[in-house]
């Protein structure tokens, strides 16, 4: 157990590229930490760096107190979970997980007693005498988790250990993850690039672009107060819709139609001293059938026609798209490289596209048009200049606090994730091969 | 893939034969000859018509034959093993590390490979004489593993490519050094390969007989394909090929139990399972 420190650590490969720039983040003990960002954002060389497989070519790395930049992996008490499992294929499960203990001279007794009860944790006990060629995907994810906590380190590092499972098991896998690190609670860093996994796993989601650290904070801290255009776009599923907009006789005009400003951001708008342009977001649950919203709520947004190009309905919700005619789509090259990231962003399609999601009572039929609603208290209004969210308030300060190491994201009362009431641990599915 | 119809089975059929044919019969005759007796040897028949095994009793008492047969064994061995410990280091390193002039050292690695070994046999029989080597067992040892090398840095470097990176780092993190890391995850998956490397190195050994004629003078040193060289008939102008014959034989023996012995490692893909497959 221990809290891991990272204090403006930057890496440059020989290249020259800069992979990851002036990185400050403090992960106290037992918390599970999830790095996450588009590929190539430096998420996995910070955790290299964290292992010491990769150099930190300047910064402090400390793991529970101590500088370890020089340190080899092996002397960082740390274990690791790799996107391939990295499992020794000429040795049986077993070996495979008594391999860490083998090499520090632990007691053969010890080693089998260890190894048997991480087997047992991890449904692995009458495969321990196989060689991983013989095990399923699945199989083979628990036996590189069960070479990580055999060893009881000071922290779990996770690249992408998900990844290579498919989608059911994944999900089954993500809450075994999740309960194993309550149950050891374990310190762990967990990189990823998929924001659900990111959202739901994690007590502190740290979200990257381009090596640089954009924003930390709990699942709803991201996902309610998003600090800049590039947080907003790349957590929520579906994304965040944007939409130019302008600030003109104390209103804010866009495509849907005219907000009032709120004094909050007229504030802002003011001290930041922006352009009138803006872009406007806003997730799709905040668009409803203006005919299933309440009269209490309907001042508080704005109303509007659409018509609706494509209806999916899931069942629990219906999910709308429609375009808006005029010139409503942005440019901002953040968005750009989530679209690039998100697979879209050589056909150019979803750019101008807004989705909504509407309650599932809604009568709203395809190909027609329909009148929506749109809630007003919940605009994201970002500068397109630099991308920060004006919508906020006292921006900087919160930026500056977030990451600070010192002030590791205040333990806001919402902070607590739902999962926190943790659900009995000793009960868990055994099906999950 | 095309239906295998009778016709094309028969067509397979005969052309594996031909190509077996024309790599057997040579053998075969080899083998017909050392069972002649030296008076039948002209006797064109395939099947000696009076078998002997005077040939190979005559070699295998012959301390002209046995000695040579066991510094064959030993340079071999201590050259391979040599060899192929150097190699899978070095290729480990070209694999797996970026250094300065790593493209300099792979081409002089293909360079020495080569380089036509007739003409180094001056120079190095001019060297080993004057470091006092000529005519002993490192005399040989020596330039066979510089021979070896290049071949084995060549084939390990592309078996150790092939590894996962990531087995290393897991092998790092779980505790291991740098080397232990080497010797207990990297090295046994790279057996396949380092057994390809020992047989073809160990059989280059073997075989030479160009270094082994020029840098040796007595059978102190001399291996056995040179020592053939030496036999002499039951009288000065009778040419001894029966005894040379049986001698081709004895030495062939322990490639083809070599071969078959590892033949089934060579194949096998070790690395299935270490990653998703």
């Amino acid at each position: 157990m221990a809290e891991i420190v990272l204090e403006h650590i930057t890496k440059r490969f020989p290249d020259g590229s800069l992979a990851v720039n002036d990185f400050n983040l403090d992960i106290r003990d037992g918390e599970f930490v999830i790095l996450v960002g588009p590929s190539g954002c430096g998420k996995s060389t910070t955790l290299n760096m964290i292992a010491g497989l990769e150099d930190i070519t300047s910064g402090e790395l400390l793991i529970a107190g101590q500088v370890v930049n020089s340190k080899s992996p092996k002397d960082r008490d740390i274990a690791m979970v790799f996107q391939s499992y990295a499992l020794y294929p000429h040795m049986t499960v077993r070996d495979n997980m008594g391999f860490a203990l083998k090499l520090a001279k632990t007691p053969k007794d010890v080693i089998n007693q260890k190894v048997e009860e991480a087997a047992r944790i991890l449904d692995l006990t009458q495969y321990l005498d196989r060689k991983p060629a013989n095990l399923s995907g699945g199989q083979r994810q628990r036996v590189a988790m069960g070479r990580a906590i055999v060893r009881d380190p000071a922290a779990f590092l996770m690249d992408e250990p998900l990844s290579n499972l498919d989608a059911k098991l994944r999900v089954q896998t993500r809450t075994e993850i999740s309960r194993l690190q309550r149950r050891l609670g374990t310190t762990t860093v967990y990189v990823t690039h998929d924001q659900v996994e990111a959202l739901t796993l994690g007590d502190r989601v740290v979200v990257m672009r381009s090596g640089l650290l954009q924003q930390v904070g709990s699942p709803k801290q991201l996902y309610d107060t998003p600090e800049n255009l590039f947080v907003a776009g790349f957590i929520g599923s579906p994304a965040m819709n944007f939409l130019s907009g302008t600030i003109e006789d104390n209103k804010l005009r866009t495509s849907l139609g005219d907000f009032p400003l709120t004094d909050q951001l007229r504030r802002e708008l003011s001290a930041a001293n922006v352009e009138r342009q803006v872009i406007v977001g806003v997730r799709p649950e905040n668009f409803e059938d203006a005919a299933l919203v309440g009269t209490d709520n309907r001042p508080h947004g704005i109303t509007f026609k659409a018509n609706i190009d494509v209806l999916e309905s899931i069942g629990s919700d219906v999910f709308v798209y429609f375009t808006l005619g005029r010139d409503s789509g942005v440019n901002s090259a953040e968005l750009e490289e989530l679209a690039e990231d998100a697979g879209r962003g050589a056909t150019g399609g979803g750019g101008d596209t807004i989705v909504a999601r509407l309650d599932a009572a809604t009568r709203i039929r395809e190909g027609s048009e329909a009148d929506l609603w749109v809630d007003g208290r919940a605009l994201h209004v970002f500068d397109p200049a630099s991308g920060r969210n004006l919508s906020l308030g006292n921006a900087e300060e919160r930026a500056a606090t977030s990451t600070a190491p010192a002030t590791p994201a205040a333990p806001a009362p919402e902070e607590v994730a739902p999962e926190e009431a943790a659900p009995d641990t000793s009960t868990r599915t055994d099906n999950i091969t | 893939m095309a239906v295998i119809t009778p016709q094309r089975r028969i067509g397979w059929l005969s052309a594996n034969f031909v190509v077996i044919a024309l790599a057997l019969i040579p053998v075969l005759w080899l083998v017909s000859l050392s069972l002649k007796t030296p008076t039948a040897i002209l006797d064109p028949s395939f099947i000696p018509s009076q078998w002997t095994w005077g040939n190979y009793s005559g070699i295998l008492t012959s301390s002209q034959f046995l000695r040579p047969l066991l510094n064959s064994i030993g340079i071999g061995l201590i050259s391979t093993i040599i060899a192929v410990g150097l190699a899978s280091m070095a290729a480990y390193a070209i694999a797996r590390l970026q250094f300065p002039g790593k493209g300099v050292l792979i081409g002089m690695a293909l360079l020495i490979a080569m380089f036509p070994l007739i003409a180094l046999v001056t120079p190095l029989f001019t060297i080993e004489r004057a470091l006092g080597l000529f005519n002993t067992w490192p005399g040989l040892i020596i330039p066979y593993i510089a021979f070896g090398l290049p071949l084995g840095i060549y084939i390990l470097s592309a078996f150790f490519r092939e590894i996962p990176w990531e087995l290393e780092k897991a092998a790092k993190v779980d505790g291991a050094t740098p080397f232990q890391a080497f010797i207990r995850v990297i090295a046994p998956l790279a057996a396949p390969g380092m057994v390809t490397t020992a047989i073809l190195v160990f059989l280059a050994c073997w075989n030479d007989f160009i270094l082994a004629i020029s840098f040796t003078s007595t059978i102190a040193s001399r291996t056995a394909p040179a020592a053939m060289e030496y036999f002499s008939g039951g009288s000065v102008f009778t040419v001894p090929t029966g005894p040379i014959s049986a001698a081709a034989v004895v030495i062939t023996i322990p490639i083809i139990i070599f071969v078959l012995f590892f033949q089934r490692r060579i194949v096998a893909g070790l690395t299935s399972g270490a990653v998703k497959g």
